[in-house]
């Protein structure tokens, strides 16, 4: 009995809490942001520039709070969505989805418990749920990175390309890219795997050059590939033979672009920043009554030496 | 299924060709066979170097894990160990570079803080196994989700880079050679050597075989079973933390991908070398062959384009499982019976 009373008046005060930062928190507009956790370096990048979104968009609008929570999985993001509508309370919702099967329902019923919400890079497998829709994309990443090799080369070479984690985000990337090449006299002599990864990248380059005696250009595809590519090609000494494209837009390249490192001549750009273009449109929606609604596509921006410097954040983490 | 093992090993040490022994470098001489029929630049000399090259992380973490798994143990947090010693290291030498300058001070000092981590989490892994009485797969499964968290941590959850002045004076470590071999192999090879006279030859390696085999009769038997076993993981520890350091130069980066399921590979690696997973026999020379037979797999897909990059798993694992059931060698006794 005694312990019985002592969880009750636990419970009072925990209950008591609650309602009081509810209602001290009440006349502000809230909104959720949920994304994968900092997992890889890409989402690294997101988890930061989402921070720094919820900094500067909090200091210039006192009246909007931003609640960022990061999930490592599929089911822990779901969670986080109930948690973010039945305890927060949330008046818009910023999602990326871990997956996009398993979060379409949860996501819907956010929408039905009538939030706004923004979705983020990866779509959600039915139609219409979503206020907008930011997104990276990944054919244009690729058929960008084939156009620059086609002209690079004139037409005519031999080329390797290494494939990231077999998934829709890579087959549409690689599709579009071999697309791009179509009609050319250029010869892909194989595809493999690195897997997103930095130590994949580089094994999988070594074994490409002591297997191709020629190679005029690599499409690495990620930047995390990349630079594992760039030790290999300098292990192997062949670094006035061939060039490399990545994407993303990972710190390093982008400072080697800017170099104008001839082994990095470009970078294609599939920025983890797209968190905060996202949350920016969504804080648009309570700010102004400019319409938001719709899709936001950003373009696989080339960044050359040129233009390298509005794209370089060395604080960032990517 | 000891005395078994026994009177096999008894009958086996006499005329008879030894198959347990010989299994895995039959295997590996099957699978350069393999590679060579597929495509001529297996053979090449810079394809063998990157093969051994490669080889030569997991070995060494393979090499320690052949002590833990001989005595009965298990280590899962070696993969994120590495991670998690390679994260240290490069934040470390990073700061060093503003007062000691990018120079071999600079990595001495992270080569040495990178043997205390080892020494030090092999130690925490054994010691709260033996003191704290819990299953060496829980505390490691606990220790490595704790330093896979750590090096995302001090990553900011991205890449952690190490200063290019400082990957300079480092470099030669693992792209350096001695006599044409690349350095990392020989820091293999030693490790194998040292690995082998401990176990082989020295009381404590037999310490090892009989705590795996029955740890209540080693206890009677006046072993003091919770100091070895610790040692077994501090062993393993001292080999993350050799591999880390020929693995820093590599990349110059640590990550928290870096890493991810090495702790399987290096099991895989000493089961196909003929240890026993439950512990009481094992065999440095068969693990060692174990992690080179697991590059080459990798290797020899990438020179082919005739399997589908989809099916690379598949054959890894089928290729696997073979090996062990050629190495394994019961079936063939069990039919003379």
């Amino acid at each position: 009995m005694k312990t019985f009373t002592k969880y009750l008046g636990a419970a009072c005060v925990l209950g008591l809490g609650l309602a009081s930062t509810t209602a001290l928190a009440a006349d502000k507009i809230k909104i959720g942001v949920s994304i994968p956790a900092a997992t890889h370096g890409w989402a690294g990048g997101l988890n930061w520039h989402a921070e720094q979104a919820e900094k500067r968009i909090e200091a210039t609008y006192p009246n909007i709070d931003i609640i960022v929570v990061s999930a490592n999985g599929a089911s822990e993001q779901a969670n986080d969505l109930e948690d973010l509508v039945s305890v927060q309370n949330i008046d818009a919702l910023v999602v990326l989805p871990f997956e996009s099967d398993p979060l379409t329902v949860p996501v819907q019923q956010v929408k039905q418990a009538g939030k706004f919400v923004t979705v983020v890079d990866r779509g959600l497998s039915l139609p219409g749920i979503e206020d907008v829709y930011v997104a990276g994309n990944n054919p244009e990443l690729g058929r960008v990175s084939g156009e620059y090799i086609r002209e690079r080369l004139n037409d005519e070479g031999k080329i390797v390309v290494l494939r990231g984690i077999p998934t829709t985000v890579d087959t549409e990337r690689v599709d579009a890219f071999v697309e791009t090449l179509d009609g050319s006299k250029i010869e892909i002599l194989d595809m493999k795997h690195a897997n997103w990864n930095r130590d994949d990248g580089y094994e999988v380059m070594q074994d490409f050059l002591s297997r191709f005696p020629k190679i005029d250009a690599v499409w690495a595809q990620d930047d995390d590939i990349a630079l594992g590519v760039i030790e290999a090609v300098k292990q192997a000494d062949r670094t006035d033979e061939m060039f490399i494209v990545g994407g993303a837009g990972m710190k390093d390249i982008i400072k080697r672009v800017m170099d104008g490192d001839k082994l990095t001549p470009i970078d294609v750009l599939y920025p983890p920043a797209m968190i905060a273009t996202a949350i920016d449109i969504t804080v648009m929606k309570f700010t102004s009554n400019a319409p938001v609604e719709g899709r936001y596509i950003l373009g696989a921006t080339v960044v050359t030496q040129d233009n390298a410097e509005n794209f370089y954040f060395p604080d960032s983490p990517f | 299924m000891n005395s078994l093992e026994r009177t096999e090993r008894s009958a086996s040490s006499g005329f008879t060709i030894d198959f347990k022994a010989l299994g895995p470098f039959l295997a590996l001489v099957g699978l350069f066979i393999l590679g060579t029929a597929i495509n001529e630049a297996f053979l090449s000399g810079g394809n063998l170097a990157n093969i051994f090259t490669r080889a030569a992380f997991i070995g060494i973490i393979a090499v320690g894990a052949t002590f833990v798994i001989t005595a009965g143990g298990i280590d899962l947090s070696v993969g994120s160990m590495a991670a998690f010693i390679s994260g240290a290291m490069i934040v470390v030498m990073n700061t060093l570079v503003a007062t000691l300058g990018a120079g071999i001070e600079t990595v001495l000092i992270g080569v040495v803080l990178s043997i205390v981590l080892g020494v030090g989490a092999g130690a925490i892994n054994g010691l709260v196994s033996t003191k704290g009485k819990i299953e060496a797969f829980i505390v490691t499964l606990g220790t490595m989700g704790i330093y896979r968290s750590l090096v995302t941590y001090m990553a900011d959850g991205g890449t952690l880079s190490l200063d290019f002045e400082v990957r300079g004076v480092y470099r030669p470590v693992y792209y350096g050679d001695v006599l044409g071999i690349p350095v990392p192999v020989l820091v293999f090879f030693a490790v194998a050597v040292a690995g082998y006279v401990l176990l082989n030859m020295t009381p404590f390696g037999r310490k090892c075989f009989a705590i795996g085999s029955n740890e209540q009769v080693a206890r009677y038997s006046a072993i003091h079973v919770d100091r070895v076993k610790t040692m077994t993981y501090v062993i393993q520890g001292l080999c993350v933390s050799l591999a880390t350091i020929i693995y820093v130069p590599r990349l110059g980066s640590a990550s928290s991908s870096t890493g991810v399921l090495w702790e399987l590979e290096a099991i895989a690696a000493v089961i196909i070398g003929g240890t026993m997973l439950k512990g009481g026999y094992g065999r440095i020379w068969g693990t060692v062959v174990g992690a080179i037979m697991l590059t080459t797999i990798g290797n020899i897909l990438n020179l082919t384009d005739a399997i589908s990059n989809y099916l690379n798993g598949a054959v890894q694992g089928l290729i696997i499982i073979v090996a062990v059931f050629l190495q394994r060698g019961d079936w063939r006794r069990k039919k003379s019976k």
